[in-house]
């Protein structure tokens, strides 16, 4: 083979110039992995374009969610800033300008999301406050002269880049330099006063008023730097910062506790810490789910079980919303990839436009659907032929189908969005706090059928008034914001509800005034017997008030309401003829790619070679291996008596099989076992 | 099941025996007791969901927690569903338990089987006559009834703690929990047989022990097999007691002490070895061939992934460098790539980043730190867009490249956009060296390749026990030999490469930097170079 040598272990190929140039398309490699696809091009450009979109709207979100923390952030940087320029006598700002300003950042524990705030926050700090913005990791600073060095290069990059190319050849010397902070300190002093003169042509003009811009610097992971490096770089910087003016900015993973846990008071006190939070990380998994699946703006949709695959390997495992939309992403090529009919997955008007020019291959997939036959058999006998032999009447029925599916989506959302509105703030939050797991459950199984639901009704008709009434408002600002004709009856008995709430006010009114005259008239001498007897008659006359109160009607009357809501929109979406096309399912094969288990597979392929190699001969019991399997595996199980040792010699007589199998065979056992 | 099958055993022997070995299986019964202890550990399990579920605690992180329960059924479900994922029902368990450790019952147990097997065939050697087919049901019956106990009681797994030799027995009887003994011994003397018959061709001398021989006189006494053993039994219990006493104290024997060069075989060497190797068909031939089939399926979606931004690991049992191997020449005919073996001895990131800057990128100038390499490499890619380069790397989880700096460097090449990983990976722990900003780096698709194909390039740098030795890593010496040779002697060993290429006859195993060629180049020519595809090889015949 030409890939192995004894003297080297890379091996390049470059293939001739002008074969190379003839690159495949990717839309090639869709094609050709399945044998009789069909409209794999139009496939794969409706996957691009769903997904671009898909990702601009998350990074819309992520810019969103971050701007509150960003924009208090820089108000933070000016502020403290401002303190360098004025150069006051002040007492209290001498003692202040010991202190170097900190924003320490509470990221979580989201690790692998923290690159991309950073990056962000790096260039909106470019852009607002200054050019010189150095970011640190602790792995780049095992001492204090790398720490040195590293801020000192980026530094002079962040320079460079500013200002003209022609300096590059200096700072390559410059490089090697030992660094100080007396050097960074004049190195700075004369930047600012040639930036002074250079200000007007710069691109990225930091606010003019601004005679020394700060230097921000960041460090990612605050907590495995050493304490030492930090220790002393605080306390020497916190000397220099009248002419070096430093703001730091830490990122925190755990909590803020870690800074006074990692530097004494001495060296804390020298530090003006400002704390800013970060949004949550299940926060924006709930308002990308919000933005990205609840919602009719992209047909892709995730059945129960991958929403679930998903949102766990989020949880449990990393935290990660990149990792999140990874798994999305993959979800929504698997479901181009491997359903044909998922050409249809676009929006209305194009899949209605695309439907007429189906072919007849894709009308037999169309009939092949299980949801489609269960809705031919639903079907009188003459349309069922129809459906099954002329290809235009089902074309037709396709599409108001394909229509009915979305107008389904439309309805559900809201009804979605309403019940969340309700359910959302009930204690103990029967139906869950987020609306991710609302949706969950609503995908499961039918929530009608289901406890909690039932107990959350049941909290429903316990509630007072006013809560009713702010639920009652928040649900018709739902169905306001959406603007669609087909609940709109819905939100006018909305609004009835809310008028009716309102009257009662009045009417309760003068009901108190009622009894209090009642009660009033009551108070007359009486015996035991009468009393007993009047009192007995109140408590009868009070309940049976109670049931005919108003407003526990009215109550009544508004849970079951939101149940028909329930009832008829939020049906399960199995339930619906052509659901396959905008649904992926395929739970496994995602939870295979993403998240897989090695040692499972290895475990089984030892201990089960069944499994993977369909041959009679090796099935057998549980635990039992039958001598014919690979020798591998009667190997393991050797392994796993006696772990110690395996005598060759009485196994390969045992077994039957000549020696020198033996041999290969504890060669290839090797690499698994050396732990 | 196996402590179920042992209760059913339990409930029959109350019924009939009553001796001492119930006494001797109740101290070897210990194991089925820690297996119940286990499916006790799972029931409680259930009954945390029980009482969990009801109450709806008050924060929403706790309902998160609470989820749990989903969670782990969500898992064992899809690990039924999986097609691929394994088909261990019984969930984790089994794969991520503790190793248990081995009782010393177990032990002792083991210890008196082997002390009886040589025995056993001894006598069956003696007596190569007509007579052996009713004389060793009534030898094994006799002499060992604590033995048969033993081998009625264990369940498989424990069985095949004792000598590999009782593997083919195993395998061979199909278990009937029967308490007719008659049936077993009938059974057992077949066994017996067949271990005598193996015994024979290993013709191994041991001298006869005197209780050998005293076993063999109850033997000889008249037994019927049908009469219920009770008596007998009551009769041999100071029998019983002194073999207990036996396989407790033989310590000596616990495990089998023959070795290789008891066998009266030559230690062969390479050339022989590979040559007997490859006369050898393998087995499931068909089915592996389908499963191959399966995987080159998935070449054009490997592509198709690699292309849209994510990495490809392969993982399983088996080498999954023949399955690389073809996707290269199907796939990657026309596109610069780079095939790196993790598994050879000297490989490095160094030499890996060496290759991309010097051989893909054409680069000649040094660089102060392979961080500094890495960054030009970034940007050069970056600059490029139109440049395209795949990376196959065989064994990304070897001893070379686990370490945390190789795997973060790869990681950010692998994090490129127009870089494409595609690796492999063997060992148990592999995932354990990537945290979440590696797997991010990475962005990885998992496929499971299991192909149980010999791992013969992977261990080719390493010592076979049957193949002569010369010296200890072979391979890692020469490596040191090579990095101690100045540039200047690397080009003349080039150039001398150039000269000699007639005489020898494969290129592919002397590249360029291969200076050894002149020490090898004497003792060459004699070998057929098919043979010889390795350093360790290689070395045997220089040195």
């Amino acid at each position: 083979m030409a890939t192995s040598s004894v003297s080297k272990g890379c091996f390049v190929f470059k293939p001739d110039f002008k074969k190379r140039k003839i690159s495949v398309p990717i839309e090639d490699y869709f094609n050709k992995g399945k044998n009789e696809s069909e409209d794999s091009k139009l496939r794969f450009e409706t996957y691009q374009l769903i997904w671009q979109q898909m990702k601009s709207e998350t990074e819309r979100l992520q810019e969103e969610l971050n701007k509150n923390l960003f924009d208090s952030l820089i108000e933070f940087l000016q502020k403290s800033h401002s303190g360098f320029q004025k150069n006051s006598r002040d007492w209290g700002c001498q003692i202040k300008l010991r202190e170097i300003p900190t924003a320490a950042l509470v990221l979580g524990v989201n690790v692998t999301d923290h690159d991309l705030t950073f990056r962000s926050l790096t260039e909106v700090l470019q852009n607002n406050v200054t050019p010189y913005v150095v970011s640190l990791q602790a792995k780049d600073c095992p001492d204090m002269k790398h720490f040195l060095q590293k801020l000192a290069s980026q530094l002079m990059d962040c320079n460079v880049d500013v200002q003209s190319k022609e300096k590059e050849s200096v700072q390559v010397t410059q490089k090697k330099i030992h660094y100080s902070m007396d050097s960074l300190s004049t190195w700075y002093m004369s930047v600012t006063q040639k930036t002074d003169v250079k200000m007007p042509r710069k691109k990225r003009t930091p606010p003019s008023q601004w005679q020394s811009p700060p230097v921000v610097l960041i460090l990612k992971d605050m907590e495995s730097f050493t304490t030492k490096v930090l220790q002393d770089f605080i306390i020497i910087s916190s000397q220099h910062l009248h002419e070096f003016p430093l703001i730091l900015i830490f990122g925190i993973a755990t909590s803020p506790v870690v800074v006074h846990r990692m530097l004494p008071h001495a060296v804390s006190s020298l530090l003006c810490i400002e704390l800013f939070q970060s949004l949550s990380c299940k926060e924006h998994l709930t308002t990308v789910l919000d933005k990205l699946l609840l919602t009719t703006q992209f047909p892709f949709k995730l059945s129960e079980k991958v929403l679930q695959v998903l949102t766990n390997i989020f949880l449990y495992h990393d935290f990660s919303i990149q990792n999140f939309i990874k798994g999305l992403q993959l979800s929504l090529l698997e479901h181009f990839y491997s359903q044909p009919l998922s050409v249809l997955c676009c929006n209305l008007p194009e899949a209605k436009r695309r439907i007429n020019f189906l072919s007849d291959n894709q009308c037999e997939n169309i009939r092949r659907l299980p949801s489609f036959r269960r809705y031919v058999e639903k079907q009188a006998s003459e349309k069922q032929v129809a459906l099954l032999t002329n290809e235009r009447f089902l074309k037709e029925e396709t599409q108001s189908l394909l229509e009915n599916l979305h107008v389904y989506h439309t309805n559900y959302f809201l009804v979605l969005r309403c019940l969340h509105q309700f359910t959302s703030s009930l204690p103990k939050y029967p139906l869950g706090r987020q609306i991710r797991e609302l949706y969950c459950t609503c995908l499961e199984k039918n929530i009608r059928d289901s406890e909690e639901y039932a107990s959350a009704l049941q909290l429903l008709r316990m509630l007072a008034k006013d809560e009713l009434m702010a639920m009652l408002q928040k649900c018709f600002k739902v169905f306001k914001s959406s603007s669609e004709k087909q609940l709109g009856n819905t939100a006018k008995r909305i609004e009835e509800f809310l008028a009716q709430f309102q009257s009662l006010d009045a009417e309760a009114k003068e009901e108190e005034e009622d009894t209090s005259e009642s009660q009033s008239k009551g108070l007359q001498k009486t015996d035991l017997y009468h009393l007993q007897k009047s009192l007995l008659e109140m408590k009868e006359l009070r309940r049976a008030s109670k049931r005919q109160t108003k407003f526990e009607v009215l109550r009544e009357q508004l849970v079951s309401f939101i149940d028909s809501l329930a009832r008829e929109y939020l049906l399960l979406p199995e339930t619906q003829p052509l659901h396959e096309v905008l649904y992926f399912s395929a739970a496994h094969t995602l939870r295979q790619h993403l998240n897989a288990a090695p040692r499972i597979a290895l475990h089984t392929a030892l201990n089960n070679p069944y499994y993977y190699l369909k041959n009679e001969a090796l099935r057998s019991e549980e635990g039992c291996i039958p001598n014919v399997a690979p020798d591998i595996c009667i190997a393991y199980k050797l392994h796993l008596e006696c772990s110690r040792l395996i005598n060759l010699v009485d196994w390969s007589e045992l077994s039957n099989i000549p020696l020198y199998i033996c041999a290969t065979s504890s060669l290839s056992i090797h690499p698994m076992m050396d732990t | 099941m196996m402590s179920k099958l042992e209760s059913k055993e339990d409930k029959m022997l109350e019924v009939q025996f009553v001796g001492d070995d119930d006494v001797l299986n109740h101290i070897l019964d210990r194991e089925g007791g820690a297996k119940i202890k286990k499916e006790r550990a799972q029931l409680l399990v259930n009954t945390k969901k029980i009482i969990k579920k009801p109450e709806y605690d008050l924060e929403e992180d706790d309902q998160e927690v609470l989820k749990d329960q989903n969670y782990v059924e969500v898992l064992g479900r899809h690990v039924q569903e999986s097609l691929k994922n394994g088909s261990a029902t019984d969930g984790g368990n089994k794969v991520y338990s503790f190793q248990n450790r081995k009782h010393p019952e177990k032990m002792a147990k083991l210890a008196s089987e082997l002390a009886k097997t040589p025995r056993k065939s001894v006598s069956s050697n003696l007596k190569s006559d007509p007579e052996i087919t009713i004389d060793i049901p009534q030898c094994s019956k006799g002499h060992s009834a604590s033995d048969k106990v033993q081998l009625k009681n264990n369940d498989k797994s424990e069985f095949l703690s004792t000598a590999p030799r009782g593997l083919r027995k195993r395998l061979i009887v199909p278990r009937f929990h029967s308490d007719s003994e008659s049936e077993y011994s009938a059974s057992n003397s077949e066994d017996d047989e067949g271990v005598a018959q193996e015994c024979e061709e290993n013709t191994n001398e041991v001298i006869l022990s005197e209780q050998i021989q005293a076993q063999n006189r109850v033997v000889s006494a008249p037994v019927c097999k049908e009469t219920p053993s009770k008596k007998m039994r009551r009769d041999k219990t100071s029998d019983l007691v002194e073999e207990y006493f036996e396989a407790h104290s033989s310590s000596k024997v616990l495990t089998s002490d023959r070795t290789l060069q008891k066998l009266k075989r030559a230690k062969l060497d390479q050339q022989t070895l590979h040559n007997l190797l490859s006369k050898v068909s393998p087995s499931f031939s068909a089915e592996l061939k389908q499963l191959n089939q399966q995987y080159e399926q998935l070449f054009h979606k490997w592509m198709l992934q690699l292309h849209l931004g994510f990495n490809i690991v392969l993982y399983g049992l088996g080498s999954k460098r023949d399955l690389l191997e073809r996707f290269r020449t199907t796939m990657l005919q026309d596109c610069i790539h780079v095939v790196i073996n993790g598994f050879f001895p000297g490989i490095s990131v160094k030499s890996i980043l060496n290759s991309i800057t010097e051989e893909v990128l054409n680069h000649m100038g040094t660089f102060r730190s392979v961080l500094d390499q890495l960054d030009w490499i970034i940007n050069k890619f970056k600059e490029e867009s139109s440049l395209e380069l795949f990376l196959l790397i065989h064994n990304l989880d070897s001893q070379m490249l686990r370490g945390d700096k190789s795997q973060q460097i790869i990681g950010q090449l692998s994090s490129l956009r127009n870089i494409y990983l595609i690796a492999s990976i063997d060992h148990l722990n592999a995932p354990l060296m990537w945290d979440h900003a590696k797997q991010s780096l990475y962005n990885w698709l998992w496929y499971e390749t299991t192909t149980y194909s010999h791992y013969t390039e992977e261990t080719s740098y390493e010592n076979s026990l049957l193949v002569k030795q010369s010296g200890s890593l072979p391979l890692s010496s020469l490596t040191h030999v090579l990095r101690s040779l100045t540039p200047n002697a690397r080009t003349s060993g080039e150039a001398d490469q150039e000269t000699r290429n007639d005489n020898v006859p494969s290129k592919t195993f002397f590249q360029k930097d291969t200076p050894l060629i002149h020490v090898m180049h004497l003792s060459w020519e004699p070998f057929d170079l098919q043979i010889v595809s390795s350093g360790c090889s290689c070395m045997h015949y220089t040195t």
